[in-house]
């Protein structure tokens, strides 16, 4: 008799089927000046068209634009994982002649989406909460300045506290290796200065290898990240055809490790610190707004309602919370459509399946 | 006088243009180097020779342009350097005792550095165009061409002139300075298809083909400078360099100048700066004696 086996070595697989079917999601934001290259990078890390019908509006045009927040999602599917990806765009950020102020509407984006979830987490109906709190913001630096401008800073400043932040420098081709190197160490030596907390990678487990250690030191190094994106692809000589950019020169090929951080940049996000990136918005900057919002409430004024010794989850939701008109009825509409969505899925499975049995019918008859 | 954002290329393309180190890099990423908070103007005077032919040069950079989260404005201080060389001009024109060579200080040209957006020019770019192509010779570029393709190149060259177009925002050579039918066919060409010139600056040199060659290099290839498939540098010097440089200045003096000329002595009542107020007598000898 096996004694010592009790079975809950199974456990990590059942994690894995639950979370398989459940499906992953995840919100990412790029913000940055206009023409550094940003949705021709999402393209290329996800592989998907997010920009098809993407018109760019020319200089007059811009004198009166004010920034706007565009959401779009996705699904994308690999060997049968799932992830439901949104991406959060910024056009018209640093665009116009005085730029005071241009990222309070980022900010303020941030923040409701941080407000949004806590008041579904503090609500009565827990089951389906929608997390769409914004998990990472790559910020695109330009290759062609010497380093952060004001308005980089003064960005980077108003949301270091509240979302990870993964500096990235774009259209990396623009510059010589040399180049990029200075380039990086300056920006590294601002950052420090200006004491902006950008994301932090973990450090590896001891009992990683040596292999996924020294690559891990690797990605560490080159932050912020020199990026190239292209969705062409060029025939270079007698090699391989590759995505990259074709020049009379030569052609700057984007999965090249000797010319950019591309793939430094894809690891990261996608393949190794994607559940982490999650986590740090969970556990600390969405508990450092939480922390926050609930001591701003305790405070003479809200003392009468509830002593701060009361003060718990669920007295939470008799507060009021800074009001989002209409968040009941908009969070019943999300769960309804998530609802539709699962049933829909269903049906079509369903529909598979009788379909495959009458075949298999039709053969025996 | 180069105009544009910081770290678009400006001192190393000023140097690439002149073949010497005329214009003082911002020590490239010194460490203490900040962004000035407000623009500064910064003239730098070089006499430079070839073949004999002394040319005095004076390379006037404006560090800090476009830098700011709040560009409001930011081309006055510009405005402002650039009538005041016209008023020190007319004042020695006007003078009694004149000299046989007034020290011309005027900005003939002033190249305006355009970011490589491949978008299209930024709100600021528009602005500042706007307001100086009214008082000086502005000759736009595309800094840092290398990190556009071929393609990318022409269609942003197209919407650049078209925006410019659209603004009425005239660019040297202008359309209405064109003298003969030679001129303007020639100066057609430059305007609706080689404008603004797309270039690239180095003052580093590479072997290429057995050859010593200006370039930048980058692990997938190397950057000619003076190779014109690779960029409009060449155009752009034997432009300003080689074929319009005398009349880059003609039209300042005769142009700019006259028409600042005119606006100062319209305000101050038909008489030269600088005098009293004299009776409005019809047969005032001042107007004669400085009309040319």
């Amino acid at each position: 008799m096996d004694k010592e086996y009790v079975g809950f070595a199974a456990l990590p697989s059942q994690l894995h089927r639950k979370s398989v079917k459940k499906g992953f999601e995840f919100t990412l934001m790029v913000a940055g000046e206009s023409g550094l290259g940003k949705s021709t990078l999402i393209n290329s890390l996800f592989l998907t068209d997010l920009y098809k019908d993407r018109l760019i509006p020319d200089a007059s045009a811009r004198l009166s634009q004010t920034l706007t927040i565009e959401r779009r999602g996705v699904e994308i599917e690999e060997e049968g994982i799932k992830v439901k990806l949104t991406l959060v765009d910024t056009p018209g950020f640093g665009d116009a002649v005085d730029n005071g102020d241009c990222w309070m509407p980022v900010v303020r984006f941030i923040e409701e989406q941080f407000e949004q979830y806590l008041r579904d987490e503090s609500g009565l109906n827990r089951k389906n909460i929608q997390d769409s709190r914004v998990h990472c913001c790559l910020y695109f630096i330009s290759p062609f300045g010497r380093g952060l401008r004001p308005l980089d800073v003064a960005f980077l400043r108003a949301v270091h506290d509240k979302v990870n932040i993964v500096p990235v420098i774009g259209k990396a081709d623009a510059l010589t290796p040399k180049e990029t190197q200075i380039l990086k160490q300056k920006i590294r030596e601002q950052l420090e200065e200006q004491e902006i907390n950008i994301y932090q990678f973990p450090d590896c487990d001891s009992d990683e290898d040596e292999d996924f250690k020294k690559q891990d030191a690797e990605m560490k190094e080159s932050i912020p990240f020199a990026v190239i994106g292209s969705s062409t692809v060029v025939r270079d000589g007698a090699t391989r055809p590759v995505r990259g950019r074709l020049y009379p020169w030569g052609a700057a090929e984007v999965e090249n490790p000797h010319h950019c951080d591309f793939l430094n940049l894809r690891r990261m996000l996608v393949q190794t610190h994607l559940q982490d990136l999650k986590e740090v918005t969970h556990d600390l900057l969405y508990e450092g707004y939480r922390a926050r919002c609930l001591q701003s409430l305790a405070r003479p004024g809200a003392r009468e309602r509830t002593g701060r010794s009361k003060l718990s989850r669920q007295s939470a939701t008799e507060i009021p919370l800074p009001m989002l008109p209409l968040a009941d009825t908009e969070k019943l509409i999300r769960e309804k459509d998530e609802e539709l969505r699962r049933m829909q899925e269903m049906l079509e499975k369903m529909q598979a399946q009788m379909q495959q049995s009458q075949g298999e019918q039709s053969d025996v008859l | 006088m180069s105009k544009g954002q910081s770290g678009l290329g400006k001192s190393t393309l000023i140097n690439t243009l002149f073949k010497s180190q005329v214009s003082r890099k911002s020590a490239s990423w010194n460490r203490e180097e900040k962004i000035p908070k407000t623009v500064e103007i910064k003239a730098i005077g070089h006499v430079i020779e070839e073949g004999g032919v002394k040319m005095k040069l004076t390379v006037i950079d404006t560090p800090g342009f476009g830098d700011q989260i709040n560009n409001e404005n930011c081309w006055e201080p510009i405005e402002k350097y650039i009538n005041e060389q016209y008023e020190k001009f007319l004042k020695e024109e006007v003078n009694i005792a004149r000299k046989k060579r007034i020290p011309d200080t005027r900005v003939h040209c002033c190249l305006y550095f355009i970011s490589p957006t491949g978008h299209s020019l930024r709100p600021l770019d528009l602005e500042f165009m706007k307001h100086l192509s009214k008082v000086v010779n502005i000759v736009p570029i595309i800094a840092k061409a290398d990190t556009m393709t071929l393609e990318e190149k022409m269609e942003f060259k197209q919407r650049v002139r078209k925006e410019l177009e659209v603004n009425g925002i005239e660019f040297y050579p202008q359309k209405e300075f064109d003298e003969d039918l030679e001129d303007k066919t020639e100066n057609d060409k430059i305007r609706q298809e080689s404008m603004p010139f797309a270039v690239v600056g180095s003052d580093k040199e590479y072997q290429v083909n057995g050859k010593r060659v200006l370039g930048r290099k980058t692990p997938w290839g190397i950057i000619e400078v003076e190779n014109l498939t690779h960029c409009e540098f060449a155009l752009l010097r034997d432009f300003v360099i080689r074929t319009h440089l005398q009349d880059l200045k003609e039209v300042t003096h005769n142009i700019h100048y006259e028409t600042y000329r005119a606006r100062r002595l319209n305000d101050n009542g038909g008489l030269p700066p600088g005098e009293g107020v004299l009776p409005p007598a019809p047969a005032s000898p001042c107007p004669a004696t400085i009309a040319e």
